[in-house]
């Protein structure tokens, strides 16, 4: 039983040992050696615009219940037209970059962790060792990039939809005055909000790119490993979006107040 | 010498697979490893260019020690090498020719027409024609390690490692990629070491045979000479006679 824990503490150990080598031999690639414009154009495109419908759709049903939710508890005591602030102020710092990176976890990181533990059991990892490349500079440089360039973009499109979307809630469906709406929302919604949403996701966008390649680059041999390293990748992502979350929260707050 | 091997030790948990073994190959060599399935070749062979790294002991590629040196430090000893793996490892979301043009296009050294040009090439050394926009999915098993010949040598290495060639393949397709693995030597005059369990392969690719017996060499000697071997462990493995301590 101790034996059994030790032995997992020392595993977990060392993979953050290992996954933090793997980030570090990734950011030294990005300084020293020039990505293939190729490679990260044809990531990007993975990431970023197949990535659109999922997020939108995110980001505009998240607008929508929000705004329904605070309309029903405002109404209450007749604060109506503070809706839009919420939904706003809500959007842009916590939910559009939260929601929006768990849906690229589950699309992005997914499919990033399958492929390159497809490609390790495969020995295609190998091959491109032996073909004198490093599967730090063509396999995870391009993707981290792409994450960190994308999931920015992808937050500010969700964070816009979502706002749109609540508007038309609130202002078509729930009745609440149009015009009180959206100064409420201008009047409370300071430029930090959007900043730091946007810091968010491109921390987000870095997580979700390196445990991804980290899980599937480490994955274990046969189908099982890839299935593993897979749900290991989300989950994880997952996990470290949700808890980073928190702490960037009061960090970037802190930081603009 | 190209290549020493000394005394590398290699364990897998509790599972020891190299228990101090020493080889050692020359410039033009064509040498084969023998062994049983699950012996610890591939392991070996995977030591040469530093995919693995021994627990115990030291390789050395041209009086370098690969041992103590960093994945980027390897990479340019490995361009003297070129390897071809049991499936092949062909990378399945590119066409043969991006492919077998893989290390060209990295290089960024060569037009597009050069990279088509020595793809033709490399392709037809491998009896291949007209596939170059094929994706690995569509051909066979011998298709596909004659694409990763050809990915192989088109970058023209000092030493090809063929990690079991014959694998998987039926009688006719072995016997198509031994000749072209004894062409590719022959011409290209490539120092070629390869790892198989397939005695007719080895027989028919190499001038000198080593055999990997319990994670040691036991035997090292002139093809002709290890196949008519009267030593216990290497006369039973050639007749295909289990051993009692297996």
């Amino acid at each position: 039983m101790v034996e059994t824990l030790r032995q997992r503490i020392n595993d977990a150990l060392t993979g953050l040992g290992n996954f933090g080598l793997l980030a570090i031999e990734a950011l030294r690639s990005l300084r020293y050696r020039r990505p293939s414009w190729l490679d990260f154009m044809r990531q990007l495109h993975f990431v970023g615009v197949k990535s659109q419908s999922v997020v939108l759709t995110t980001g505009a049903a998240t607008g929508m219940v929000l705004c329904a939710q605070t309309y029903f508890q405002f109404h209450k005591v007749k604060m109506d037209t503070a809706t839009g602030a919420v939904v706003s102020v809500g959007m842009c710092s916590e939910l559009g970059p939260v929601l929006a990176a768990l849906m690229l976890t589950a699309r992005v990181g997914a499919a990033m962790a399958a492929e390159l533990g497809t490609m390790k059991v495969t020995e295609q990892i190998d091959a491109l060792r032996t073909l004198a490349t490093h599967p730090i500079d063509y396999l995870v440089v391009p993707r981290f990039l792409a994450c960190v360039v994308a999931a920015p973009l992808l937050t500010a499109e969700a964070i816009v939809v979502g706002i749109l979307a609540s508007q038309l809630v609130g202002v078509n469906l729930l009745g609440i005055e149009g015009t009180y709406y959206r100064a409420n929302m201008i009047r409370y919604t300071a430029p930090s909000d959007v900043v730091t949403g946007l810091i968010k996701a491109l921390i987000f966008g870095a997580i979700i790119a390196l445990i991804a390649c980290y899980k599937g680059l480490n994955c274990r041999q046969g189908a099982e490993g890839v299935g593993r390293a897979t749900t290991e990748a989300v989950v994880a992502a997952s996990i470290s979006i949700l808890v980073s979350n928190f702490f960037l929260t009061l960090f970037l707050t802190r930081l603009f107040k | 010498m190209i290549i020493e091997v000394r005394e590398i030790y290699k364990s897998f948990g509790t599972n020891a697979v190299l228990r101090g073994s020493s080889l050692q190959i020359d410039v033009g060599e064509a040498i084969v490893i023998i062994g049983r399935s699950g012996g610890g070749k591939s392991i070996l062979l995977k030591h040469l260019i530093g995919l693995l790294r021994p627990d115990n002991g030291r390789v050395l590629v041209g009086g370098i020690d690969l041992t103590g040196l960093s994945e980027r430090q390897l990479l340019p000893i490995r361009r003297r090498f070129g390897m071809l793996f049991q499936g092949a490892a062909l990378f399945d979301s590119m066409t043969v020719e991006e492919n077998v043009g893989f290390v060209l296009q990295r290089e960024r050294s060569h037009t597009g027409g050069e990279i088509a040009r020595q793809v033709k090439e490399a392709l037809e050394m491998v009896d291949l024609r007209g596939i170059e926009s094929k994706k690995p999915a569509e051909l066979s098993g011998g298709m596909r390690k004659r694409v990763g010949l050809a990915r192989a040598i088109i970058y023209r290495p000092e030493i090809l490692l063929y990690d079991e060639p014959t694998t998987g393949l039926d009688p006719i397709a072995a016997g198509v990629i031994d000749k072209l693995i004894r062409r590719v030597w022959s011409q290209l005059k490539i120092t070629s070491i390869a790892v198989t369990h397939d005695l007719k392969s080895a027989e028919a690719i190499s001038d000198r045979i080593l055999m990997l017996h319990e994670g040691r060499i036991h035997g090292d000697a002139p093809t002709a000479e290890i196949l008519r071997s009267t030593d216990p462990i290497i006369s039973n493995f050639v007749r295909g006679i289990p051993n009692e301590t297996r």
